[in-house]
């Protein structure tokens, strides 16, 4: 019991430090530049104790369950005994196709859980008069996810060079942003960047290292690097198709409807 | 009568918490028991930590909407109301320097890149040289980001179309990826996706969503996102410039 609390007082206290940047610049500019009082000041302090002390408990209970499994379960399916190959033995990549299964299922299943991106998605609803549906949003941005890290598993197994896959991943973004209603694009781009954070990282740090140096003739300083970056990439691309089918959707609605009129 | 409707509203937020967390318990108890077939470790502590994930969960989305995304507009809505567009960008920079310099994640990863270049020769193996190259490396990416605010919110100021910017910057990072040393590109990739911890995306997402509501011509959803685009773009740039700075 008194190491949970110890444990506890000590994220709380990282926490608390990680914000009081934050907090000192909006204090600065309250009483510097704005000089005026804030409304609801009283329900904001509340809200921002919600926010350190659901952080912190969020991150002690990750700690204690899920990390310490996830990455056991990384080691142990990259282990050579697991995947019934010779040990120091460059294998088939079809042999790891467990890895790949389990990178493609947790990194789903670690970014619907992802605070930052149930953040952008409850605003999304909210600027689009709720045509923008948060679920929806959600498993889009995690199929990509999981496509990312299951592409990107293959390539630490395959040594294939990292900068190919994700300039083709940004000619591919580049050439759908042409054909996506202007409207969501910008939404489609954030999506990149809130799905890497406190559930995603530590257990894609944790898989690419595990599987780089479990992967004969691999360097883990070197082809450890680079899940995240995919995991960045891909949901732009899945965000957008999803956007670009809703569209193709409407459209394919609208001539019917004006068939029927007629 | 009070209770039990306030009782009723937590039991429902917190089943929506769990809700978001029943993925990840299917996949790691499919993964334990059927692919890998053994017990769970320390199976007690894994439930108590579960039940802190799914409380920490539901407190930090209530908090979201009552703290951070008010916070977050309020400070948008008196910036643009003072008018002046010095401070806004002051505010910018600040947002965006402030809370990537001190992001757990990024400490992390500046000192791994600083191991990764002594051990590659690129820097002098010694101490003091490392921890000059993690803290430059730092410096670096929080500056990145802080630029990223401040091109961002001008974006939101002037309506300038996101896609021309980002585009732009994709064809930077390949132009810089052909001269950037190559021990450095995967952290590069990678120092973009790490710079937006879970305080910061809600804080700008409202900054940004606030501002384009209330500037005129402008549309939350067209323009107010993006922040978080540019703040994931930047660092990569600058992080192979200075890999071609220190090599």
């Amino acid at each position: 019991m008194i190491d949970y609390i110890m444990d506890f007082s000590l994220i709380l206290f990282y926490t608390m430090r990680d914000v009081l940047p934050i907090v000192l610049l909006i204090v600065f500019f309250q009483l510097v530049v704005l000089k005026q009082p804030i409304p609801h000041l009283k329900k904001m302090i509340l809200g921002g104790i919600y926010v350190v002390l659901g952080l912190a408990l969020f991150l002690m209970g990750l700690e204690k369950a899920l990390f310490p499994v996830g990455k056991i379960m990384a080691s142990q399916l990259s282990d050579p005994v697991f995947l019934g190959v010779t040990e120091g033995e460059l294998a088939n990549w079809r042999s790891y196709y467990w890895i790949y299964i389990f990178a493609a299922l947790i990194g789903f299943a670690t970014t619907i859980a992802e605070p930052s991106l149930i953040a952008v998605a409850i605003k999304a609803d909210e600027v689009s008069a709720g045509t923008i549906n948060p679920w929806g949003l959600r498993i889009t941005v995690a199929i990509g996810v999981a496509f990312a890290l299951a592409l990107g598993t293959f390539r630490i197994v395959t040594g294939t060079p990292l900068y190919i896959y994700i300039m083709v991943g940004y000619l591919i973004v580049i050439i759908q942003t042409f054909f996506t209603p202007k409207k969501l694009i910008a939404l489609a781009y954030d999506s990149g960047g809130v799905t890497t954070s406190t559930v995603t990282v530590p257990l894609v740090a944790a898989l690419g290292l595990g599987l780089s140096s479990a992967v004969p003739g691999r360097n883990p300083a070197i082809d450890g690097f680079g899940l995240i970056a995919f995991a960045s990439l891909f949901p732009i691309i899945t965000v957008l198709g999803y956007a670009q089918f809703m569209e193709l959707k409407n459209r394919l609605l609208k001539i019917k409807t004006k068939k029927n009129a007629l | 009568m009070r209770y039990r409707k306030f009782i009723l509203l937590i039991l429902k937020k917190l089943w929506a918490a769990v809700t978001d967390l029943i993925p990840i318990i299917v996949v790691v108890v499919f993964f334990q028991s059927v692919v890998i077939r053994q017990p769970f470790p320390e199976i007690g502590d894994v439930i108590f930590g579960i039940l802190l994930v799914i409380v920490g969960l539901m407190l930090f989305i209530e908090g979201l909407e009552i703290g951070l995304f008010p916070i977050g507009e309020t400070m948008a809505y008196a910036l643009a109301k003072k008018g002046s567009l010095l401070w806004l960008m002051v505010f910018s920079f600040a947002l965006g320097f402030a809370t990537t310099i001190a992001e757990p994640a990024l400490i992390a990863v500046a000192k791994e890149a600083s191991i990764i270049s002594s051990d590659a020769g690129l820097i002098n193996n010694n101490q003091e040289v490392m921890d000059n190259y993690a803290f430059g490396l730092r410096l670096t990416v929080a500056f990145s980001v802080g630029l990223a605010i401040v091109i961002g919110v001008l974006r939101i100021l002037k309506g300038w179309p996101l896609h021309y910017l980002i585009i732009g910057g994709y064809v930077l990072v390949m132009l810089m990826t052909l001269i950037a040393p190559k021990e450095i590109i995967g952290l590069a990739y990678d120092a973009g996706g790490v710079t937006t911890s879970t305080i910061t995306v809600p804080l700008v997402t409202a900054l940004g969503v606030g501002l384009a509501t209330v500037i005129k011509g402008r549309s939350p959803l067209t323009d107010g996102f993006g922040l978080i685009a540019f703040a994931s773009l930047l660092p990569m740039i600058f992080v192979m410039a200075y890999g071609l700075f220190w090599f």
